[in-house]
């Protein structure tokens, strides 16, 4: 079967190039069946080599499979080749998974729309470069995947592309995420350029043989990773594209922008993890990064009122989640909460859809109301991926992942306790904005009547994440509750255990920590209920107050990152091009040209037609002449 | 004798200033016949007589009247007067400046060798005309050649013919 | 013959054609350019009488006489052409015919 690895991602692009060349003559289920059939097949493909890989073991901790040699130059010979270790193996069951269920989603979803066709297409491009980017062998194949997830990132952001203010979004998205592409690249170079090598292992390998700790060109490499996985993972000071990016179709917000490209920047770090081990200092910025991010953005997600953008902002923040726990080297923690906050981020993404064509295309959460009798289809979905993100402790996947993160943030090495307590601090963030919105939304009377019922194609991957969100944690249970380790050690062979503490810390601590974390689950939904349930009349004060909703206007645009953009970057950046918008560049090309035409007319005004100017030049040429004979 | 070489030369001198700076057309002709003739005297006393013979026939006696011929025939109306408005004294700076530095160079040449008195050979015209017979017969030939060719487009430049379309260029 | 600085002969045709250069360049009534122009032929020409003289060779004199054909040649296409100028512009103002101007 590993063989047949290339036909893992070759089959989605296959169904893209199907898509494209047909060009929206095919019949729509035929579309929609090409669409998802190549991705299921591609996930059948995955569960075959899971079933290979649990009767024989991958040698080395992984399989290489070079399908052809890209070039030669001199002594850069790039191959085109897939690696396939058992971080990939998550990463593509994950992949393949959940844009399965959304493929068969968007198959109803999207009935009504002309460019059904090339929405399939789109999809199955992203899906093919999505697992490019997670099988490649060597970083310049995985760039490729990158880019390729880049822009069907802004092919979809854009799909509607008749509106301006998508497109504007769209380009935004491009844009901002090209920042971190560029710090990427460059990192790519200087790392070709010390240790030889673009090959990922082969790199690894020689960084742990060549560099010590601390070593600048490490510093400098995992910087620049970092650069570009903030830039595609929406983390602090990139994130200013995701929200806009909402702009989308909700089966597009659910696959790219929160469970699978937005992930790209979580794993390449994962894949660089020798890097970032010798660059401690680095390693750090990756947690406060994370850190950083998941109180921004829980501040954000306290002030929108579109459904989708809370949700938006909620993703950035637990990606911010993810990188904390890379940033104490946590690394398989981080991996798990990416599994976890896949299914429960697309369940909810997916429920929020079918909300929104329930409500006929309304987004503000203040202008729905009752749909927990009205829409049940939805409230349940919608309500087992909200306790899922706020990690209702027990009984949802996303309580064992993320209580990983937090105890690993106070106990590791490179942990420490603020971290802890900004994570505690986001988790309750996080309880209070989602509860907010199941509250707003779907209790209380109701203000608008469903117009719209989903159909099979809808409910069954509403069915099966639902299930996911609350099973899928049950593979790593912390050490009082069950100590099962099965996801941790599976990832041990890919990427190396946490480094604890020197003296480690008590069983006692280590319960209170739990304690704590569930407390504050649970106590911020009570919280959410309090205020937003039954308005209470003091938050009533306080929000109608100046100060209540000058906090709201801030946290409604994003923590004002926007603002600071326009005035340092793009105001400048605009005022620049309009100077230059004669190109002084040009300028050197048009100036030859008038300076030709200047001797010219200089020239011509030697030729005056009179007769006695001619026989004067004559005289003078002879003159001159004499002279140089005279004087040799 | 080299004093009548001196004196002719102090003529030519003089009547060739005098012929570029004359109002009248007929008197600068005059004044140029006469430096041709104190040429031709120079000309003998540096023992050319042949030489001399041929610049009083042919340069003073058939190309200066030419030249008095056409003159004549333009018939220009009040030539002295328009002359004289062309021609002031700040129109010599110019050329006069030139001239003179030409000269100068010319001279600057001259003097820069030794200079030491040569003896004056007289060549007869019986020597000039064996060189030419024998030795330039074939610029001779070029010569009577171009003189045809002068003939041939003067006849036709002078033409006026008749019948002539009116607006079509001369 | 008593010995003459042939030198001097040049002296002359120096002066001479500066004079006829400078009456060229100054004067703007064709017939005078013309003229002018017959003064620095004729320098020329005694230079190659000087040369023969100081060198004892016929040659100076038949290149004077060849010079000579050149210029009655040159005169009447010369005439004829102020003839014609003059017919169509009606002047004798060199400074008349400028159409070629740049």
């Amino acid at each position: 079967m590993l063989h047949y690895l290339w036909l893992i991602p070759a089959l989605p692009l296959f169904g893209f190039f199907v898509l494209a060349v047909t060009g929206g003559r095919l019949p729509k289920p035929i579309a929609g069946a090409v669409g998802t059939a190549s991705v299921g097949l591609s996930m059948l493909a995955v569960l075959a080599v899971w079933v290979q890989v649990s009767f024989a073991p991958l040698p080395n901790g992984g399989h290489t499979q070079v399908l052809w040699r890209w070039m030669t130059v001199s002594d850069f010979t790039p191959t085109v080749s897939l690696y396939v270790d058992h971080l990939a193996l998550i990463m593509m069951s994950v992949v393949t998974f959940v844009s399965f269920l959304i493929h068969l989603y968007s198959n109803e979803y999207m009935e009504t729309d002309d460019g059904y066709s090339r929405f399939f297409a789109y999809m199955n491009l992203f899906v093919g470069s999505m697992l490019i980017l997670v099988m490649a062998g060597n970083l310049l194949f995985f760039y490729v995947g990158w880019e390729g997830v880049g822009l069907c990132s802004y092919l979809l952001i854009g799909f509607w592309y008749d509106n301006a203010d998508f497109d504007r979004a769209a380009r935004k998205a491009f844009i901002v995420t090209r920042i971190g592409d560029t710090a990427m690249a460059i990192g790519f170079f200087l790392l070709f350029n010390s240790l030889g090598t673009l090959n990922i292992q082969e790199l690894m390998h020689r960084a742990a043989a060549n560099w010590t700790v601390g070593q600048g060109m490490a510093i400098a490499g995992s910087a620049l990773i970092l650069g570009g996985a903030v830039g595609k993972s929406a983390q602090f000071p990139l994130q200013v594209w995701l929200p806009d990016a909402m702009a989308g179709p909700t089966p597009v917000s659910a696959l790219i922008h929160a469970a699978t490209m937005v992930t790209a920047g979580v794993y390449i770090i994962a894949r660089t993890h020798v890097l970032f081990a010798l660059a401690p200092s680095i390693q750090l910025l990756v947690a406060i990064i994370g850190a950083l991010t998941l109180l921004i953005a829980g501040f954000s997600a306290l002030g929108q009122n579109d459904i989708k953008r809370i949700l938006a902002y909620s993703t950035i923040s637990q990606i911010g989640y993810m990188f904390l726990a890379l940033g104490v080297g946590a690394w398989a923690a981080g991996i798990f909460h990416l599994m976890t906050h896949a299914f429960f981020k697309a369940l909810l993404f997916l429920a929020a859809g079918v909300v929104i064509h329930a409500m006929d295309g309304e987004h503000d959460i203040f202008k729905m109301g009752g749909l927990r009798k009205t829409l049940k289809v939805a409230f349940w979905p919608f309500l087992i991926g909200s306790a899922a993100l706020t990690a209702l402790p027990l009984i949802t996947a996303g309580y064992y992942s993320k209580d990983l993160i937090l105890t690993n943030a106070f106990t590791a090495r490179n942990g420490a306790w603020w971290l802890w307590v900004m994570g505690i601090v986001g988790a309750g963030l996080t309880g209070l904005y989602i509860f907010r919105a199941v509250f707003v939304a779907f209790f209380g009377e109701a203000k608008r009547p469903v117009i719209h019922y989903p159909k099979l194609r809808i409910v069954i991957p509403l069915l099966v994440l639902s299930c996911l969100s609350i099973v899928g944690g049950f593979v790593e249970i912390p050490p009082h509750l069950g100590d099962i380790e099965a996801f941790t050690n599976f990832m041990a062979s890919a990427l190396p255990a946490v480094l604890l503490n020197q003296q480690p810390v008590s069983s006692v601590t280590l319960a209170w920590l739990q304690i704590a974390a569930g407390l504050v689950a649970i106590g911020s939904i009570c919280f959410a209920a309090k205020l937003f349930a039954r308005r209470a009349p003091l938050f009533n004060m306080l929000a109608r107050s100046r100060g209540g909703r000058a906090i709201k206007q801030f946290w409604a645009v994003g923590c004002g990152f926007d603002w600071v953009y326009l005035r340092t970057l793009k105001r400048p950046y605009r005022r620049l091009a309009y100077i230059n918008r004669n190109d002084v560049v040009d300028a050197v090309y048009t100036g030859v040209a008038a300076m030709t035409r200047g001797f010219y007319y200089l020239l011509s005004m030697t030729q005056t037609g009179r007769l006695r100017w001619y026989a004067a030049g004559i005289a003078a040429g002879m003159v001159a002449f004499v002279a140089l004979a005279v004087w040799r | 004798m080299p004093i009548a070489f001196y004196i002719s030369a102090l003529i030519a001198i003089g009547a060739t200033l005098l012929t570029v700076t004359r109002y009248n057309a007929i008197h600068a002709l005059l004044y140029l016949v006469v430096s041709l003739l104190a040429v031709a005297v120079v000309f003998y006393t540096l023992g050319a007589p042949f030489a001399a013979a041929l610049e009083v026939i042919i340069y003073a006696g058939a190309i200066m009247v030419l030249f008095v011929f056409v003159v004549m025939m333009l018939n220009i109306a009040d030539m002295a007067g328009r002359e004289r408005r062309w021609l002031n004294a700040r129109m010599w700076i110019g050329p006069g400046a030139m001239s003179l530095v030409l000269f100068g160079e010319i001279i600057y040449m001259l003097i820069a060798g030794p200079v030491k008195a040569q003896p004056v050979h007289y060549v007869g015209p019986a020597a000039v005309g064996v060189a030419l017979y024998t030795r330039y017969v074939l610029a001779v030939e070029i010569a009577s050649m171009l003189l045809l060719a002068g003939l041939i487009g003067a006849y036709h430049l002078g033409r006026r013919d008749r019948g002539r379309r009116p607006g079509r260029e001369a | 013959m008593v010995a003459i600085v042939p030198d001097y002969g040049i002296w002359l045709a120096a002066i001479l054609f500066a004079i006829g250069m400078a009456g060229l360049l100054v004067r703007r009534n064709i017939v005078f350019m013309l003229m002018s122009i017959e003064i620095m032929l004729n320098a020329a020409g005694l230079v190659f009488i000087v040369g023969g003289s100081r060198w004892d060779q016929a040659d100076g004199q038949v290149l004077f006489l060849l010079i000579l054909a050149l210029a009655a040649a040159e005169v009447a296409i010369g005439l004829a052409l102020i003839l014609l100028f003059h017919r169509r512009y009606q002047t004798l103002d060199a400074d008349a015919a400028n159409r070629l101007r740049g």
